[in-house]
This record gives C-alpha cells, structure tokens and sequence, in this order.
C-alpha cells in the first residue's frame, strides 16, 4: 500500500512528531510505501537544521534525515507555513534579505500541491496533529 | 497532473481565529480544487462558528476569514456540510450561516467521511 503522512504539530511541543516518526518506520518495515512526508503549519519546525534538543532526547529533524537517508524519502515542508515560522533555504533567506537559512538539507520547501498530489497518488494519507 | 482522481474530504474543527487550522484548511480546500479533484467540507465542533457571516477580526490584527470564504464559491466548491449537533450546541441554525451548507446527523456524517478516499482533519 501507498501511504504519505501530514504533519501538522510541533515537535516537542507535541508527541505527533514522534508518532509520526514511528508510524513512518511501521509503515517501511512491514514493506509498504512511504510516497512523501508533508510538514505543514507548526509541522514546519521538524524541518529546522538548527534544533538541539539536549543529547538525551530524540533529535527529530535528525531522525528524520537519517530515515530519508534510508531509504529516499520525500520528506517536503510547505514553504508558506516554513517562511511565515522561520525556517527557510537558501533561495527563500535570499529572497527575503535573512542572513541565514535553517531548512536541514534532507528536506525540500514546496507548495501544498504536493500535499495534494500525495493525496492523489497513495492509498492512505495519514495526518498527525497536535 | 496525475489523471487519476481521488475524494477529498475535509474536516474544519477549530474557532476561525485563535489558530492557524482554519486557514489552513482553506489553503488546502483551494489547492484540491485547483487539482480539479472532487472536494468536501465538513464543519464540526468550533468549526461551525467558521461559517458565520460578517467576522470582523481587525481588532486582533488578523485578516478576515469569511473573506476567503467566500472564495469557495469562485472555486466551485459547494459540498458543504455541517453538524447538526454542533450548530444546536452553539445556538445556532443553518440560517445563521454565511453559506450554504447541509446539516448532517452522525449517522450521516460517518457515511460522508466513508464515502471519501482521503480525510484531512484541522
């Protein structure tokens, strides 16, 4: 089966992150299909290369990265949720005159039509919330 | 685009204002009619208040959501449903909104959300 995942929460603020984590890895290691990750409103901060969580709690824009890494996920943060929170690539930090960029390099800004599109293409598209 | 078509329903739970979940359902609601895929709203809890007309939120410095509202008409986007709980709750009738919308039962909102192939909740 065909599953993509919306993540609306924050992480650490909320547990959604992490559950989203493991459902992803669930969803792999039963050898489904993971079509794309989407980050949407608070979800956006999963996406940020400059979160330190303490060494030990779960680095989650890391673990992420390191499961992309895997097994080649679509991991997308939506760019107008990301650029209203803060968190930018290198294109968006230059088109708004910032003196730096946060987007950790295994994630992509793109608009909610890929949100739609995983919608048109998976089976399942499954939301994680505050 | 994919010439494949999948439902989209989308459930609208929170207050207009005092989160960003109402807008972001829109943008969304938007986006799948833009993808000229076939499209439900579905109002619940809070989210009815989404539908009353004459919002005015300027004093709290946010843009008015029935504005955008009123957008779905230019979309086409006229599956509209509400709850019938949730608005007798609030004291509220189908008159009172600012749009169109069918009121539905539980029975008939489960039917709803099985009938569609993707359910997005905010």
């Amino acid at each position: 089966m065909i599953f993509s995942l919306v993540i609306t929460g924050a992480p650490y603020s909320t547990q959604c992150a992490d559950t989203a984590l493991r459902f992803a890895r669930s969803v792999l290691q039963q050898g489904h299909t993971l079509h794309r990750v989407f980050f949407y409103a608070d979800g956006v901060h999963s996406g940020s290369a400059l979160a330190a969580p303490p060494q030990d709690e779960f680095n989650i824009p890391q673990a992420w990265a390191e499961l992309a890494h895997e097994h080649q996920l679509d991991l997308v943060v939506c760019i107008a949720a990301a650029v209203r929170r803060g968190v930018l690539d290198s294109n968006e930090a230059r088109r708004y005159e910032k003196d730096g960029h946060n987007l950790a390099s295994d994630f992509t800004l793109s608009g909610l039509g890929q949100l739609v599109e995983a919608g048109i293409v998976s089976d399942r598209v499954v939301t994680f919330g505050a | 685009m994919s010439e494949q078509k999948k439902s989209f329903l989308i459930i609208n739970r929170c207050a207009p204002y005092g989160s960003s979940n109402a807008r972001d359902a829109l943008d969304v609601a938007l986006t799948v009619s833009v993808f000229e895929q076939p499209l439900s709203l579905l109002f619940l809890d809070d989210g009815v208040l989404q539908l009353l007309p004459d919002h005015n939120p300027a004093d709290i410095a946010q843009k008015n959501l029935s504005a955008n509202l009123a957008m779905l008409e230019m979309y086409d986007i006229d599956q509209i449903f509400v709850c019938e709980k949730a608005l007798q709750q609030r004291g509220l009738t189908s008159e009172s909104l600012g749009l169109k919308a069918r009121t539905l039962n539980a029975t008939e909102i489960a039917d709803l959300v099985r009938k569609h192939d993707q359910v997005l909740s905010f």
